[in-house]
């Protein structure tokens, strides 16, 4: 059994319905989990890791020539 | 033998390390390494390579966050690869256990020994969290990956 925190408190993920995502660009690799109590469109929990990247468009890397 | 123009490599690294003051106004706040924050804006917010300083001003606000962020650790010192300087954090940085419901999707890098001022500007698709955790983890610690660069 895993426990989730919701906004209701800690719930059996298998009570819950479970959406994950993936995005990656540039920028970044985000990979996210949603759940929502079955029926429900309310999100009750929502975590994301966000994976950096080093950004060389807009100048974040210092040029010092 | 001939000489070569260059800026040298080991200054690049000793900007990142603090060992230069060009400016006469210069004070710094501690001998020791100085401590940096990480602080979450709103995606309405104007935050780029003009922001200075940390501002609480659009900065996400909710459930399990702390205005100013949480505390970057940089485990690693700065170093050198070819003719660049690099450093970067050294672990994630996690905002546990939070509820940020208004769409943010950037992370300010600042200073919060030295007055608070802005290192670098980190920005991603816009993100709520609920009753969870935001993870940002960071990118090889090399030349051309590192979070911060200089060239």
């Amino acid at each position: 059994m895993t426990m989730i925190n919701t906004i209701h408190g800690g719930m059996d993920e298998t009570d819950l319905v479970k959406t994950e995502g993936v995005y990656e660009d540039d920028n970044e690799r985000t990979t996210w989990v949603e759940y929502r109590l079955p029926g429900s469109d309310e999100i009750v929990h929502r975590s994301a890791h966000v994976g950096l990247k080093q950004v060389l468009a807009d100048g974040l890397i210092a040029e010092l020539n | 033998m001939a000489n070569t123009q260059a800026m040298c490599t080991s200054f690049k690294a000793d900007l990142l390390n603090g060992l230069h003051a060009f400016g006469t106004s210069v004070v710094r706040g501690a001998t020791t390494a100085d401590t940096f924050k990480a602080a979450l804006y709103l995606a309405s917010a104007t935050i780029n390579a003009a922001t200075t300083a940390y501002s609480a001003t659009n900065e996400v606000s909710g459930t399990g966050y702390t205005a100013g962020g949480v505390a970057v650790t940089f485990g690693t010192a700065p170093s050198t690869s070819g003719t660049s300087a690099i450093v970067t954090p050294s672990a994630s940085i996690v905002y546990t256990t939070v509820t940020l419901t208004t769409s943010f999707d950037t992370v300010l890098l600042y200073n919060s020994t030295q007055s608070n001022k802005a290192v670098s500007v980190h920005t991603f698709g816009a993100q709520t969290i609920t009753a969870g955790t935001l993870t940002l983890t960071m990118p090889t610690n090399a030349v051309s990956t590192a979070l911060i660069e200089i060239d």
